[in-house]
């Protein structure tokens, strides 16, 4: 007589997969249909962009950070260059600050349309994709205005940003954060009350809030768990503690309630955009110390010092005074940490980035045991993963 | 929401007081605690790591109840060689804080996966970029390299451009792995130069912060221009 127990089912999603959000594999040990364990494998995408930045001065080392979450590219330069300025203590034009929170709430503003529409098509509906891929592309346009490029912006620079706001720019930003509300209530109108996708998140995945705070989570993700953590208000940087908007929070830490923070969000995220071109001043956006920042172009025609000075910069770059910091931003995701260890030369010593994704990928294996297959998409859609950054 | 009574203790609170407290909570002198750019930091001992975090978590020593992140830092010249990097977050007190314990090449860590769940791959990571093996940790797999990868990237003796390439070979129908062959050797530029830009603009920032740092006296070995 045979063994009559049935060996778990080993079954392999991606790396190839469609819901996978980049290059997964997840290794699934299976019971019928029921999950039993789950084995994420990453590390596909992994770039060694530590070891890279330890190799380039610090201004090279700037545009990596806009390859790690390539969904809000900005918001990561945010960190690195808070980091360098904490540790130069170089003060940042008010102007700069307006205008990189204005891009980093628009960076919100496209990581969230990404993750809610694909979180949508990942159980079923394909609609929000395609409404939300339009006005993504709005706000990439309004990204290449400002910098040049659409994704990977290179624009916040240590101590401002690298060009001011072109002419007409923030009137057409304005404009636009007129009409979006009306398009988060049509999205909402699809999905909120929507019987197949509640049918599919609700009750999954639930994370409560000790296991939110044991498991690292940061961001939408344990504010869904019922914790009003958000560092723009705890931890203030740049100009957020003037700016006036609310933390959603969850109350269930399902998927649903991940859904609701993140729509939340875009509207505060309005809110903040509104009040940043309200409020924007006039004036320099970099800051005036040419030992760190650049000169401006037409000094370099007449003037020998400032030809010295970006010769310098762009060759040995600055100098950052040997110790370390760690600096987190509220990056779309959650906390975005740059653990930045300088020895006093013109390179970093060792720069540690503390990616939100990394951790909630870490927890896959606790949120999706004993859930259907099914579940375990709808679970990493709502965890809001870019391999990006997860692997680095 | 943190309490407001804490909050405001918070605000109120100098960086003495935070001595005092962390001096309090880890049986430490407040001279040990060390703060630089307004960030506290405490080095400790390998043997006390457990019972540190332990007390930290608890409600006593803070409610550090989240580990931001572990991180490690090479320093080939330096006994020990390595620096474990604790990352702690209160999110009752709204402050962070660092734990710095320095561990040799070859000893081993404890894990620290009973206390914080988030460990896990932290660990995993730590152990497959710096080879610093953890004690009971259960499950410490390579996480970010390749199956059968050799080596630990992340060390100051790994060179950037790796030891292995791949290619998919025809005849074998498979992909195959090769040492590594630059057509062109990789270009390290010396940008380090007698000019004075850097060195001004380091001498306004106040010399008592940049020594404030604890350990850091090996950072400082690398050629400095004077």
């Amino acid at each position: 007589m045979t063994d009559p127990t049935i060996k778990p089912l080993t079954m392999n999603f991606g790396p190839q997969h469609p819901a996978a959000h980049g290059v997964l594999r997840l290794v699934l040990e299976m019971d019928g249909e029921v999950i039993e364990r789950a084995d994420p494998h990453i590390g596909l995408l992994h770039r060694g962009t530590e070891k890279l930045i330890e190799h380039k001065t610090y201004l090279q080392a700037l545009p990596y950070f806009d390859r790690l979450d390539y969904v809000s590219p900005m918001n990561q330069e945010h960190a690195f260059a808070l980091a360098i300025e904490k540790m130069l203590q170089v003060e940042v034009p008010r102007r700069a600050q307006f205008i990189r929170v204005l891009y980093c709430e628009i960076g919100r503003i496209l990581n969230h349309l990404l993750n809610l529409t694909t979180f949508a098509i990942d159980v079923g509906a394909m609609t929000p994709l395609l409404w939300g891929f339009e006005e993504r592309e709005h706000l990439m346009e309004f990204y290449e205005r400002a910098s040049g490029a659409r994704l990977h912006a290179a624009y916040f620079r240590p101590g401002g940003v690298h060009q001011d706001l072109p002419d007409g720019l923030l009137a057409d930003i304005d404009a636009w954060a007129d009409r979006f509300p009306a398009f988060i209530n049509d999205m909402e109108g699809l999905l909120t009350e929507n019987r197949i996708f509640k049918q599919r998140t609700v009750d999954i995945g639930v994370v409560t809030l000790d296991e939110a705070l044991d498991l690292g989570f940061t961001g939408p993700c344990i504010r869904a768990s019922g914790l009003p953590w958000d560092l723009r208000k705890t931890q203030p940087y740049d100009v957020y503690d003037e700016l006036e908007f609310d933390i959603p929070t969850g109350k269930t830490g399902d998927c649903y309630a991940r859904y609701l923070v993140r729509v939340e969000e875009m509207r505060q995220s309005i809110k903040i955009i509104r009040q940043c071109i309200e409020m924007m001043p006039s004036g320099p956006v970099m800051a005036e110390d040419h030992k760190i920042t650049p000169p401006r172009r037409d000094d370099m025609k007449t003037s020998m010092e400032a030809l010295i000075h970006h010769f310098k910069l762009y060759t040995e770059g600055f100098h950052v005074p040997a110790g370390s910091t760690y600096t987190a931003v509220e990056a779309p995701k959650g906390e975005f940490g740059v653990f930045l260890v300088a020895d006093g030369s013109n390179k970093p010593y060792r720069c540690k980035l503390r990616a939100p994704g990394f951790y909630f990928m870490a927890s896959m294996d606790q949120l999706s045991r004993g859930h259907m297959l099914a579940d375990s998409v709808a679970i990493l859609g709502s965890l809001d993963v870019v391999f990006g950054e997860i692997d680095r | 929401m943190p309490s407001s009574s804490k909050l405001s203790l918070k605000q109120a609170a100098t960086f003495d007081e935070w001595k005092q407290h962390f001096a309090v909570a880890l049986r430490k002198s407040p001279e040990d605690i060390s703060i630089f750019r307004g960030e506290i930091s405490v080095q400790i001992e390998l043997e006390q790591l457990l019972s540190v975090l332990t007390r930290l978590k608890d409600e006593t020593g803070g409610g550090f109840t989240q580990l931001s992140d572990i991180t490690a830092v090479d320093y080939p010249t330096r006994t020990p060689r390595f620096d474990l990097i604790y990352q702690l977050l209160s999110v009752t007190l709204n402050q962070r804080i660092r734990l710095i314990v320095p561990i040799a090449e070859n000893a081993v860590a404890p894990s620290v996966t009973s206390l914080f769940g988030c460990a896990n791959w932290a660990e995993r990571e730590i152990w497959d970029m710096f080879g610093i093996f953890f004690n009971d940790h259960g499950d410490l797999r390579r996480l970010l390299t390749d199956y059968g990868f050799e080596g630990h990237p992340l060390r100051k003796d790994f060179p950037l451009t790796g030891t292995v390439e791949v290619r998919y070979d025809d005849s074998e129908r498979r992909v195959v792995y090769e040492p590594v062959q630059l057509t062109q050797e990789y270009r390290d530029f010396d940008y380090e130069s007698p000019w004075e830009g850097a060195q001004t603009s380091m001498r306004q920032i106040d010399p008592t912060m940049i020594t404030d740092v604890n350990s850091d006296d090996q950072l400082t070995d690398e050629g400095k221009n004077d």
